[in-house]
């Protein structure tokens, strides 16, 4: 019996905590450890890193001693960065635009209990499963003016059709916005599909018992509904969009000239092949405040509406 | 699932699931127009090339053009095909997919099932690394392999993959263990179990599906990426999405179309192999990192 | 000895105080219950007694050691959980004798235990099935299977019964009884449910807002609830408070009320009537449960605490055994038990006998028990 006189302690032992008891308190700090160092690290802190070499006067080799704007100003006075921020908003708008209609499109269309479903979307998403360089390869040869696509069509009988965007200066870009849609579309479909699939049966019967028309449904109710994942397709396509590199490259080299020229291969010109360094890491910074400027907004306000 | 909307009359229902057919079949046409292309130009000689057309079958077959890019193929300075370059790839991936992998269970097991201050707040900065376009890295990173002696080495890709897909691994194990029920991790406290038998008896049993989709996912990303490639290695070393990249933009002599489209599927063949056998869990991969947005 | 002793536990998360100040003495071989609603802080404490959760201040004892600093599997406890939480990737068989593994127990006395489990809760021939095989009801049973095979000095159950469907409920309910019965095993069960803990406990522990509100045995709770809301927490359906005033009549005190517009006055029981005394002229709340209002049936012959009235009855609700009937009181409903033959239409009046030896009074500032 613990005799219940509140200070008599001395009937009741008191066994000490044990060693292997503190080590397992420490463990799990101890394995998340080396990954959050990294990230400290290699993320954020070469974050910093670069930011401070956009803030010198690095060239070829790496200076340390604040030398203010005048890589940012360099940057801005640059012709060719101008010409990549423009091709940026237009492949980035004309990109996110296609990828959503061609993905919702699809997406709608799947969902009409169509046999071969699962075959069909295997189809669209297979080029997910691309690399870039490969994609960007096969459109090269696709839109080669006089072996391929332009070719094709003339044979055909169109004698005069010219499609010959992709050594165009003013048109290499929408080259790029063809090849990078047929890569993504596929993405945004399965997202839309999972989301039409999410979508509660009753609401759609209590709107046809209402009386409303397939169309009116859709419009007034299913796409709508389908809000959070046009939010998420526009975050992951609008970063896709800033980071696209690698198909420029292997698309059209940022060419003819620079007229495809994107932040990322600027960044990568400049700092890499043409041995800027401050330069280069000034246009990286840029590339992260747009990333920064786009996306925590739309997040906050999104996670606003949600209450 | 959303259901067709029957219309009162039989005829106009028929004409609009021909019309969704139709669309969809086009569609997929569109879509398999490119591997259709690389595929039979890659089969034809260079003379089939010029006197035919995109779309035409080739006239002979022919796998010099695969035997080159395998083999001879120059790819810059080097004339050695993309054997070398698939090996190199081949050695980097696997360790870098294995050990991301491994790491990333074990974040994911700790962040949900032994969660500690600030644990939730760490995963949130853990998080956010995703979002950074990876320029903003490339600088500090080319000079600390130069400093680690493991610049343009297999090392040296194995290590930048690691790092930068830990978010990733974190992420996808994270979400899926918050679906196991934390008292099964109280039940196996109380029977004596400690951190490392809990994961290895329990929680480890349980990850197979996502273990998939993590290693899926992460091939597919590692194999495919360029960026780290083209600015972490050079010459020989190149994985191989570089070395097609420069064997298709080398201008000497005569544009060798049919070997660039050989070059081209031997690159994609790995990841596309995954795809097609795998196909399910790369979706159940892509929805999954979207899915947290 | 499996006893329990819980002082001036207090638990915080950051600044908020779930648990304010628990003191808790239980006898080896008690069955006592945590019962209250949800947020009242007793899965927290059980938590704490396993050892899952830290104790930010105050001690807990089992068996005469003070745990605080103890792992939970040196606690020499054994816990059954809401959701059974096996091992869905081991037999039922590995699952009872995982523990033992652990403790390095050798295989003949491993196997020995699992057969006298199995025995004991009649599950020989589930042995070799799979979790995901069960059903609901079979689960629990290997959850408990779990729990016996550690032999331990302290059962904790968190809600077992909770994810079962009524009927297989009560079945259990029976099962764990009996199972307490035969072991006569230290049990600390936690529920939301006051049935249940009505059915199992020797003593109850009712809690709210991370205090316990009374801890007593159930028919005392029952009785002589301490405040208002464990009189109202305990009994299903819920007890009856009607705010009244206090009147000294002839030298006895009762309370006012009015039904309609008949006014008339409740004597007091015999025990309160000294304590109400100082109450007289003031308002207080009167609870009376509601199989302590009903027709003439249960009552024979004369009962000196029985007064018979009329009242409107405005819903009828027959339940099977019982109908109950809603009345009203100086404005507040009322909700007797009557036999369901002698249960008017709605809108009808009615003779009700109202059984006056039972009524509790409370304060209705501390809404705690007068006594």
């Amino acid at each position: 019996m613990i005799p219940s006189v509140a200070g008599v302690d001395t009937a009741l032992v008191r066994p000490r905590k044990r060693l292997a008891d503190y080590v397992e308190t420490v463990l799990p700090k101890v394995v998340l450890g080396p990954t959050l160092i990294c990230a400290l690290l290699f993320v954020y802190g070469f974050i910093l890193w670069t930011a401070w070499l956009s803030f010198t006067e690095s060239r070829i080799l790496p200076r340390y001693d604040f030398a203010g704007l005048v890589q940012y100003i360099a940057l801005f006075a640059n012709d060719r960065w101008w010409i990549a921020l423009k091709n940026l908003a237009i492949f980035g708008s004309l990109f996110i635009f296609f990828c959503l209609a061609i993905g919702l499109l699809l997406a709608i269309l799947l969902d009409q209990r169509i046999r071969a479903e699962g075959f069909l979307r295997s189809i669209y998403l297979y080029p997910m499963a691309l690399s870039f360089i490969v994609t960007g390869t096969a459109w090269r040869w696709i839109l080669n003016p006089g072996l391929g696509f332009e070719h094709l069509v003339r044979q055909l009988g169109f004698e005069h059709f010219t499609f010959d965007w992709i050594v165009t200066p003013g048109m290499s870009i929408y080259a790029v916005v063809i090849a990078g849609a047929w890569q993504s579309t596929g993405f945004v479909m399965a997202l839309f599909l999972a989301g039409l699939r999410g979508i509660d049966d009753a609401i759609i019967k209590a709107a046809q018992v209402d009386g409303a028309g397939p169309v009116r449904i859709y419009t007034s109710i299913i796409i709508p509904s389908l809000r959070p994942v046009f939010f998420s397709s526009l975050i992951i396509l609008g970063h896709i969009a800033i980071k696209s590199f690698d198909l420029v490259m292997a698309l059209t080299g940022g060419g003819p000239g620079f007229s495809s020229d994107l932040p990322a291969t600027f960044m990568y010109t400049f700092a890499f092949n043409r041995n800027q360094i401050g330069l280069g890491a000034a246009s990286a910074m840029m590339m992260l405040m747009t990333v920064i400027a786009i996306i925590v907004p739309m997040i906050y306000s999104e996670t606003r509406r949600r209450g | 699932m959303a259901e067709p909307y029957r219309t009162q009359t039989a005829g106009p229902h028929l004409v609009a699931r021909a019309a969704v057919y139709t669309l969809l079949i086009l569609f997929a046409l569109y879509y398999l127009m490119p591997l259709f292309v690389m595929v039979t130009t890659s089969l034809k000689t260079l003379d089939d090339i010029r006197g035919g057309n995109l779309l035409a079958l080739p006239r002979e077959v022919s796998l010099d053009a695969w035997v080159k890019a395998w083999g001879s193929a120059c790819t810059g300075v080097f004339c050695g095909g993309l054997k070398g370059n698939f090996m190199n790839s081949v050695s980097f991936v696997v360790p870098a997919v294995a050990i991301s992998t491994l790491i990333g269970a074990f974040n994911g097991y700790v962040l949900t099932m032994w969660r500690f201050k600030g644990s939730d707040a760490l995963f949130t900065l853990l998080l956010i690394g995703c979002f950074i376009p990876f320029q903003v890295v490339l600088l500090p990173m080319a000079q600390t392999l130069g400093w680690l002696g493991i610049a343009n080495s297999i090392p040296g890709l194995i290590f930048v993959h690691v790092i930068y897909g830990l978010a990733f691994t974190t992420l996808f194990f994270r979400n899926f263990y918050v679906t196991v029920p934390a008292e099964l991790t109280k039940a196996a406290r109380i029977d004596g179990a400690g951190f490392f038998m809990i994961f290895w008896r329990i929680i480890l049993p349980l990850s197979p599906p996502i273990i998939v989709v993590c290693v899926i996912w992460q091939f597919t990303q590692i194999w495919n990426d360029f960026l780290f490639g083209v600015v972490f290695s050079s010459g020989q070393r190149q994985p191989i999405t570089v070395a097609l990249n420069n064997l298709v933009n080398t201008t000497t002599g005569v544009k060798e179309y049919n070997v660039d489209m050989a070059a081209a599927i031997i690159a994609a063949l790995p990841t596309l192999f995954v795809y097609v056998v795998a196909g399910k869990y790369f979706l159940r991969g892509l929805t999954a990192g979207a899915v947290k947005g | 000895m499996g006893s329990l002793s819980i002082r001036n536990v207090v638990k915080r998360f950051g600044p908020v105080q779930v648990l304010k100040g628990i003191n808790i003495e239980a006898q080896d071989g008690e069955f006592l219950i945590l019962v209250g609603p949800s947020g009242c802080g007793k899965s927290t404490l059980l938590n704490m007694i396993a050892g899952l959760d830290s104790i930010t201040s105050g001690e807990i004892a089992i068996g005469g050691r003070i745990v605080n600093d103890l792992s939970p599997k040196d606690r020499d406890i054994a816990m059954v959980f809401q959701s059974y939480a096996l091992y869905p990737n081991m037999s039922v068989r590995d699952n009872i004798s995982f523990g033992l593994k652990i403790r390095k127990v050798p295989k003949e006395k491993q196997d020995e235990i699992v057969a006298r489990v199995a025995k004991t809760l009649q599950m020989e021939p589930l042995l070799d099935r799979m979790p995901s095989q069960l059903s609901g009801g079979q689960r629990q049973r290997v959850a408990m299977g779990r729990a016996l095979a550690r032999d331990p000095m302290l059962f904790l159950f968190d809600e077992p019964l909770s994810n079962l469907d009524a009927k297989l409920r009560v079945e259990m309910r029976t099962e764990i009884k009996l199972l307490h019965e035969r072991l006569k095993a230290t049990i600390v069960y936690v529920t939301h449910d006051q049935i249940e803990a009505m059915t199992l406990g020797d003593r109850i522990a009712v809690m709210k807002d991370g205090e316990v509100r009374q801890l007593a045995s159930p028919q005392e709770v029952y009785d002589n609830p301490a405040d208002l809301f464990v009189a109202s927490f305990i009994g299903s359906p819920s007890m009856n408070f009607i705010r009244c005033p206090v009147v000294a009549e002839n030298g006895t005190i009762g309370v006012q009320l009015h039904e309609g517009t008949e006014r008339f006055v409740f004597r007091a029981p015999p025990a309160i009537q000294a304590s109400l005394r100082s109450w007289a002229g003031k308002e207080l709340i009167m609870g009376i449960r509601p199989e302590q209002i009903t027709d003439r049936s249960p009552w024979t012959g004369e009962n000196p605490h029985v007064v018979s009235r009329a009242a409107k009855v405005e819903v009828v609700q027959p339940t099977g055994p019982d109908t109950l009937a809603l009345i009203h009181l100086n404005d507040t409903p009322v909700t007797c038990r009557v036999h369901p033959e002698s249960a008017p239409h709605p809108g009808e009046s009615m003779g009700l006998m109202f059984d006056l030896s039972k009524l509790v009074f409370f304060d209705p500032q501390t809404e705690k028990r007068i006594s």
